[in-house]
Parts: C-alpha cells; sequence; structure tokens
C-alpha cells in the first residue's frame, strides 16, 4: 500500500483547491450572509463541506487501492440505484426483480470487476440481466405497464451499476508502462468530470444568458457550456503527467470526458423533469442526491474505459 | 444478593435493548436513507400526539429515526399488546427497545381501557406516536378511516397538540407477505399542529384530522403515489 508521488501530488492539489474554496466561502459568509440568510452562499458552502467528504472518502478509496475503490464505486451503485427506482413505477409484482437487482446483480457485478473477468462484466447486465429480470417479473403475471417497468428497472440497472462500474474497472486495464498507476486514470476521470460540473456553473453565474435547453435544465447556459467545456479540456490536458497520455491526448481526452458528462446531466435532468422532482435525493447537502453528483460520470466513464482499452491497452 | 442479580438481568436487558435499537436504526437507514421534514412545524421539546399513517411495522422506527435525539427518548409508540406481548422476543422489542405504550386493541379480551393507558402515559410527559388507522394498511387505498381514539385522547387532554405525519414509500420497501426489504427512499413529513376544537364532534375532528395527513403526501408524476 504505497503512495504514488504522483497520487499525492494530485491530493495535496485538490487539497489546496478545497481550502481556497471554503476560504472563498466563509469570507463571503462574513461579509454577505451573517445570518445565514443569503441562500446561494450557504447552498455554495454547503456544496464546499459535501466536496471535502467526497473529496476524502475518494482519497481513502484511493490510498485502499482496488479493495477500497470497488468498495466506494459499489456503496455509489447501491444509493444511485435507490434513487432511481424510487422514481418508477415498479411495484409489488416486481418485488423479486428488484431484491434480485440490489442483492445479486449489484454485487456481483463489482465482483466481476474485483476478478477482473472482463469477458463476463462487459455483458454481464446488457445481455444477461437483461433477459433474466423481465422473466422473474413476467412469473408474477402482472401485465400492467409492464414494458415500462421492466424497461424502468433496466435503465436503473445501466446507469446506475453498469455504467458506473466502469470507474472502478479502469482498474483492470493493462496499458505497457503504466503499470501501478491505474488508481491515477480514475483520478482524471474523476477529477475532470467534477471540476468541468463545477466550471460550467462558474462560468453560468459569471457571463450566463443564452439557456441551452431551458425546458430541460433552466439553470443550463451557453456560456456556462462552452467555458466549462473548454476550461476542463485545458485542466485535463495539464494533468496530463499522472497519465499514459501526452498533453494533446489527454487534452482531447478530457474534451471528450466532459461532452459527455454535460450530456449525462442533461439527461438525468431530463428524467428529473419528467418524474417533477428537483433532485434525486438529499443525501448530500447543497448537491441532492448522490445521482446529482454522478450523473456526469456515469455517462463518461464508459466511454472512457472503452477508449482506453481500445487505443491505450493493445488488445 | 437477589438484588444485584436483578441489576444486571435489568443493565444486560438495557444495554441489549440498546444495541438491538441501534442494529435496527441503521438497517432503517441503510434501507430507506429516510428524510424527515417539517412542514409549518418545527421540533418542540411540548409532549405533542403525532398521529401518521401506517403501512409496515417499520413506520415507528423511520419517526425515531428523524425526530432529533433528545425528543426521541420521550417519544413513545402506542402499539397493541394483542400482537407485541404474543413472544419473548417481540415483547423484548416492543417493551425493552422501543418503550411502547401498549393497549390491547380486542375489545371482548381486554382489561385496561386503552384511553386510560395512554392518557396516563401522557400524564407522565411522554408524546405519543400514534397510527389511528388501527392497524397496518395493506389495501391500494392510501389511508383508512380513523378510529376514534384519537378524538377521546385529544378531547380528554386539549392542551396538547396533535402532529399529522406521513410516512412515504416504506409500503412498497416491503410489500405484503415479503420478507426481503427492497431499498427506496423514504421520508417523513411533519405538518402543522392540529387541536380539538371547543364544539367539535368526533367525527368532523376525525376527518379534519385525516385530510390534514393527507395533506401531507408528496405529489409524484407518473408513479403511484
Amino acid at each position: 500500500m504505497t503512495i504514488h508521488p504522483d497520487l499525492l501530488q494530485l491530493l495535496v492539489g485538490v487539497g489546496a483547491i478545497l481550502v481556497v474554496a471554503s476560504a472563498v466561502g466563509y469570507v463571503l459568509q462574513r461579509r454577505f450572509s451573517p445570518d445565514g440568510a443569503n441562500q446561494a452562499i450557504e447552498n455554495l458552502n454547503d456544496r464546499i463541506r459535501a466536496w471535502w467528504v467526497m473529496a476524502t472518502l475518494l482519497a481513502i478509496a484511493f490510498i485502499g487501492g482496488r479493495t477500497g475503490v470497488i468498495l466506494l464505486f459499489g456503496f455509489c451503485s447501491f444509493a444511485a440505484l435507490r434513487e432511481f427506482l424510487t422514481l418508477t413505477n415498479v411495484r409489488r409484482a416486481d418485488h423479486w426483480s428488484l431484491v434480485t437487482a440490489f442483492f445479486v446483480v449489484l454485487p456481483y457485478q463489482y465482483y466481476l470487476i474485483w476478478i477482473d473477468w472482463y469477458g463476463l462484466y462487459a455483458i454481464f447486465i446488457p445481455v444477461y440481466v437483461f433477459l433474466l429480470l423481465p422473466i422473474v417479473s413476467a412469473l408474477r403475471g402482472e401485465a400492467e405497464n409492464y414494458l415500462v417497468r421492466i424497461a424502468e428497472l433496466q435503465w436503473a440497472l445501466m446507469i446506475a451499476v453498469f455504467c458506473a462500474s466502469h470507474v472502478p474497472a479502469l482498474l483492470n486495464l493493462k496499458i505497457p508502462g503504466y503499470e501501478g498507476r491505474n488508481v491515477l486514470l480514475i483520478a482524471f476521470l474523476i477529477v475532470v468530470v467534477q471540476l468541468s460540473d463545477v466550471l460550467q456553473y462558474v462560468w453560468g453565474k459569471l457571463i450566463g444568458k443564452r439557456k441551452i435547453a431551458p425546458r430541460l435544465s433552466p439553470s443550463k447556459t451557453v456560456e456556462g457550456f462552452a467555458g466549462g467545456i473548454l476550461s476542463a479540456t485545458a485542466v485535463g490536458a495539464g494533468l496530463w503527467w499522472m497519465t499514459p497520455f501526452t498533453v494533446w491526448q489527454a487534452g482531447l481526452l478530457a474534451f471528450l470526458i466532459a461532452i459527455l458528462g454535460f450530456f449525462g446531466g442533461l439527461v438525468m435532468s431530463a428524467i428529473k423533469r419528467d418524474r417533477g422532482v428537483k433532485d434525486w435525493g438529499h443525501v448530500i447537502a447543497g448537491h441532492g442526491g448522490f445521482i446529482d453528483r454522478l450523473d456526469s460520470v456515469v455517462f463518461s466513464a464508459p466511454i472512457f474505459f472503452h477508449v482506453v482499452r481500445y487505443w491505450w491497452t493493445g488488445s | 444478593m437477589s438484588t444485584t442479580r436483578a441489576n444486571d438481568a435489568g443493565m444486560a436487558r438495557r444495554t441489549a435493548a440498546g444495541a438491538f435499537a441501534f442494529v435496527v436504526t441503521l438497517f432503517a437507514r441503510f434501507v430507506t436513507a429516510v428524510h424527515g421534514t417539517w412542514v409549518g412545524n418545527e421540533p418542540s421539546r411540548r409532549r405533542r400526539i403525532y398521529f401518521a399513517n401506517h403501512a409496515s411495522h417499520g413506520d415507528f422506527i423511520l419517526i425515531w429515526i428523524v425526530l432529533p435525539p433528545r425528543l426521541r427518548r420521550k417519544t413513545r409508540p402506542v402499539a397493541g399488546s394483542d400482537y407485541w406481548l404474543k413472544s419473548p422476543l417481540k415483547r423484548f422489542i416492543g417493551r425493552d427497545v422501543f418503550n411502547a405504550v401498549l393497549i390491547d386493541r380486542n375489545r371482548e379480551t381486554r382489561t385496561g381501557d386503552p384511553i386510560a393507558i395512554m392518557q396516563d402515559a401522557v400524564d407522565r410527559g411522554a408524546s405519543l406516536i400514534l397510527f389511528p388507522e388501527g392497524t397496518r394498511n395493506e389495501t391500494e387505498e392510501p389511508l383508512l378511516p380513523f378510529k376514534a381514539g384519537l378524538y377521546h385522547l385529544a378531547r380528554s387532554r386539549p392542551q396538547i397538540e396533535l402532529v399529522p405525519v406521513w410516512i412515504d414509500n416504506l409500503n412498497r420497501v416491503m410489500p405484503k407477505g415479503e420478507f426481503i426489504p427492497v431499498p427506496l427512499m423514504c421520508s417523513v413529513t411533519f405538518g402543522p399542529a392540529l387541536q380539538v376544537a371547543d364544539a367539535e364532534g368526533a367525527d368532523a375532528f376525525l376527518d379534519r384530522a385525516r385530510s390534514a395527513l393527507l395533506a401531507l403526501r408528496p405529489t409524484r408524476n407518473g408513479s403511484p403515489a
């Protein structure tokens, strides 16, 4: 359990950014919201505090290595699945499908990643579970909304379990000359995606005017989108030293990750809007639920995984 | 000598009850991520009667979890002794773990008057959690008709606030006849307190209380309420 110097450097960097953010939040609160009345500042400080918790958990997981990362994302999948299914039409007749999804499918997918059985974890949910769960639900003989119910369950598993599990799956990639540093690929993915979210928010607040998708997500603006994606790309390129990529490759991949992350947020907003809720949950103060924080990671992780696997592992 | 042994036994029982409560509440949080909201009301140290919808044995536990810890200790659920005294395990859970106020729901066999037992608990300083439907709701209806006990209790202790509490989604976590819970998010919503008006009759009051409780139901598009 040694900490790679690059990882240490990254953790120190993230810690420094959070210290600055907390200091700014503190000053803003003292000056503009001493009685806690300014909603925007209170929310900002809630978010910064939650970031501390999330960064700490990730750091512990990274230092814990393979076990830590798989456990952390396994738990995130659990929480995300719990949030997703709460908003669906699943009902009494689907009880055994749901029990299977939570207590068999989810642990087994992460177990497959643990034992590095790529041939199965890449198709387990999209093929086997896709066919199995409708059978389990059909056995109860409840036809009302059947297609809607099984589609929602499959979608929930794809998003919350299958896609999310591709974050720890990055540990399995065998990149020549990059042995023992794969946890930094995860760090790269998460830092770029999450910074992109934050930067989109910041750019949108600063110069955002034209709404990009007023009906789905009224807070997203064209200026926030462009500014956020471009600055995240620049940050990604600047992080090339911790990746197996060159500067321009790192920038290109960061661009890809940030774009996918943006659309992940958009898609999940569309679902929330459809279901008439503002947030997926209430677990993370200032952020909402787990899915509110994971939506962009979930969309970018599988594509990032496969792009890197195809071009960098030679398999 | 024998008193020491009795004390030890009592201590062991209390420790076991505390450990049991800890495990149960941790498990309930894991499965439901339960979240409490107060609408037009605030947590208060005043004695209160919380009345809630009842769909599952876990209902009381969720209310208990979202109450601030200092209120938890003096808040006791009202439960049927005809159920909770049936076996040693149930008796342990009902009496030792949750400190329930046990009343016999069976008119023919009961010895004590349920209202008097509840009045006594309130007079000793407890807040109560009451499920005025009288039994678990296993129908498709959101809420069964209320029994009159809530009215009689409120009438006899008019200074005590009645707080409606809607527990959402627990019936989907653990549907009737299933024994493995499905993790889904649950919420507990506390509404504005009510009191019995001076000349208000039982039916009018129970109607009002029932509507106040139903009004707390979250609305959701697309999925069954």
